[in-house]
């Protein structure tokens, strides 16, 4: 586990990114200390430039920029990582018994991988947050029903690979039920490129989650960045800082979590540690 | 022959999938809470239950739900895609008067993103482990992470409002009847922010796609031997390795067909371009299903016959792939 981190660290991009995100979690843990109450609350005058008080600003009802980007924080990171297990979860759960059980099943289950691969994500997402009406779980639903088949195909492809080697022959001679085999023998041997790939959707699911609430599909009880910008691209002339920092936030968030994806990567599968890409 | 026998299979592999989209543009129909008399009553205002149900029997929604997907399903087939009450007028004429101009930022982003990705791409790959290498990588990894919809309204910022080179939105200056060339000139001039903006993530892939796949053709046969020939580095990235280096990036442009109509919502809704995806954005505001639920089949099918095109394009391209 040392020797993991060790290796993990020793990577610059994948330190910097650590840095970055642990930055972003401190600020989503402290957001009720730092700024207490609702963030929708009007804090002081409107349109008022970045200043002493207020850090970044406000916007055209007098909300705190700064505010609503710590609270932001809370939002992004929960929605993105709720969002991607449960995605990882059906994705791994359907591509684990594609690969394992072949034939037909295999057959079906992909061919609804693929056409859910077809049809285009975000207008597919924007459908259900209409459909279901913008909440918190229907941004999480719709973010999920979407970024499940890449997990499902690379998941089956380990258990393709995997399911004729010994260790598997093994159990089922043991008498092993497929049940156990898939969850206890075989799935614990792919998890690397599972966490990698889960943990490089997060960042994904967070880009989702503010272009929804951008387009106005978040849950209007809970302050977001994608929000923010939404809100502040009325007033871009004459007051760039509502749109500007709320957007930086999510770059630097989902820069950090790219870059912890690609360090997982790096020290998870050592022999891909030559990145080609 | 051969090949035309190949393309047909495809096109019939391709008839179960539009199938699969319409049935569950059917059943988000049906998931949506009231159907189009709810609409349709609530519209009139005052109406009678009795009314309701007439209106429903004469659309036919009072029939077994396998029935009325029967219905929807010819109606689709025949584009028939419904009728929008809010612009009154059929779905299907709306999304034909918006299909150009999103066709053609699509086109203008991709031709963007592959060509300065492919080249971006090879200088990477030349230089590896440079100055260059290093400095096109953290280009591309901040435009990995940066949202679409911010990255545009900072375009804004900067190129129309601070320094006022380029218009901020729409397609055409209004009121300005520029007719040929000066036209062209005038969709020119709007055209570049939108594209820019929705080729940078793209551009990014391809850079990254394109420095792996020269990288991963390098240590070809072929390049040795080209090499012992005599050949110089350059003829050989030029002539030799780009071409087969080129295959990956044509697959996975096909792949992000989707993903890249999904970002010209966000685009188009920013700058206010004309096409579907701020068609999509009106809809979504006025609570317009149909209107919505039709743009989302065609722009499905859509990118079934982009992935179809890719396909019969690789027939061409790389000689190895078994037609028969």
């Amino acid at each position: 586990m040392t020797a993991f981190f060790a290796r993990f660290l020793r990577n610059r991009s994948a330190a910097v990114g650590v840095l970055l995100l642990l930055g972003v979690l401190l600020l989503a843990i402290l957001a009720p200390i730092l700024f207490p109450g609702d963030p929708f609350r009007l804090a002081g005058p409107t349109m008022e430039p970045p200043s002493p008080d207020f850090l970044f600003g406000t916007d055209t009802l007098g909300r705190d920029v700064a505010a609503a980007i710590a609270h932001g924080a809370v939002t992004s990171l929960m929605i993105g990582f709720v969002a991607s297990l449960v995605a990882v979860l059906c994705g791994t759960v359907l591509g684990a018994v594609a690969g394992y059980f072949g034939g037909r099943i295999d057959d079906l289950l992909m061919r609804i991988t693929e056409i859910f691969q077809t049809i285009p994500s975000f207008i597919f997402a924007i459908l259900l947050v209409a459909i279901l009406s913008p909440s918190v779980q229907s941004v999480v639903i719709a973010i999920a029903v979407v970024s499940w088949p890449p997990v499902a195909r690379l998941v089956r492809g380990e258990f393709l690979s995997m399911k004729s080697r010994e260790f598997v022959q093994a159990a089922r001679t043991l008498g092993m039920s497929d049940g156990r085999i898939i969850f206890m023998q075989i799935l614990p041997n792919c998890l690397s490129p599972i966490i990698v790939a889960g943990s490089l959707m997060v960042a994904t699911a967070i880009l989702l989650e503010s272009g929804l609430a951008f387009l106005g599909l978040g849950d209007p009880n809970v302050m977001s960045w994608g929000f923010m910008i939404g809100a502040g691209r009325s007033v871009l002339r004459s007051a760039w800082w509502v749109c500007t920092f709320p957007g930086i936030a999510i770059l630097l968030t989902v820069l950090a979590i790219n870059l912890v994806g690609e360090g997982l990567n790096d020290a998870l599968n050592p022999r891909l540690r030559e990145r080609s890409a | 022959m051969k090949r035309l026998r190949y393309i047909l299979r495809r096109a019939v592999q391709a008839i179960p999938v539009i199938l699969a989209i319409v049935v569950m543009n059917f059943l988000l129909l049906q998931l949506a809470e009231g159907d189009a008399v709810d609409v349709l009553a609530g519209e009139a205002g005052s109406a009678t239950p009795e009314y309701i149900a007439q209106l429903r029997e004469r659309f036919g929604l009072d029939q077994p739900v396998y029935v009325q997907l029967f219905h929807y399903m010819t109606n689709i087939l025949t584009f028939d895609l419904g009728y929008s009450f809010r612009q009154e007028m059929p779905v299907s004429e709306l999304i034909m008067v918006r299909l150009g101009p999103t066709l053609l930022l699509m086109v203008t982003t991709l031709v963007i993103a592959v060509g300065f990705g492919v080249l971006l791409g090879i200088l990477a790959a030349r230089g590896l482990n440079t100055w260059r290498d290093n400095l096109i990588s953290v280009f591309a990894l901040i435009s990995y992470a940066t949202p679409l919809f911010w990255i545009g309204l900072m375009f804004v910022v900067v190129f129309s409002l601070k320094l006022d080179l380029l218009p901020a939105s729409g397609m055409e200056s209004i009121g300005a009847f520029y007719e040929g060339w000066d036209r062209v000139v005038d969709i020119a001039r709007h055209l570049i922010l939108p594209a820019l903006t929705l080729s940078l993530f793209y551009l990014a892939a391809y850079t990254r796609l394109m420095r792996a796949s020269i990288l991963e053709q390098a240590g070809m046969d072929y390049v040795v031997t080209a090499r012992a020939k005599g050949l110089t580095e350059r003829a050989i990235t030029y002539r030799h390795v780009l071409r087969n280096a080129l295959l990956p990036v044509v697959t996975v442009a096909g792949v992000q067909m989707g993903g890249l109509l999904g970002g010209s919502v966000i685009v188009e809704s920013v700058f206010g371009w004309p096409g579907l995806g701020l068609l999509a954005y009106d809809a979504l505001f006025s609570r317009d299903l149909n209107l919505l639920l039709g743009i989302f089949f065609v722009s499905a099918c859509l990118v079934v016959l982009v992935n179809l095109f890719i396909d019969i394009l690789y027939t061409f391209l790389d000689p190895r792939i078994e037609v028969g």
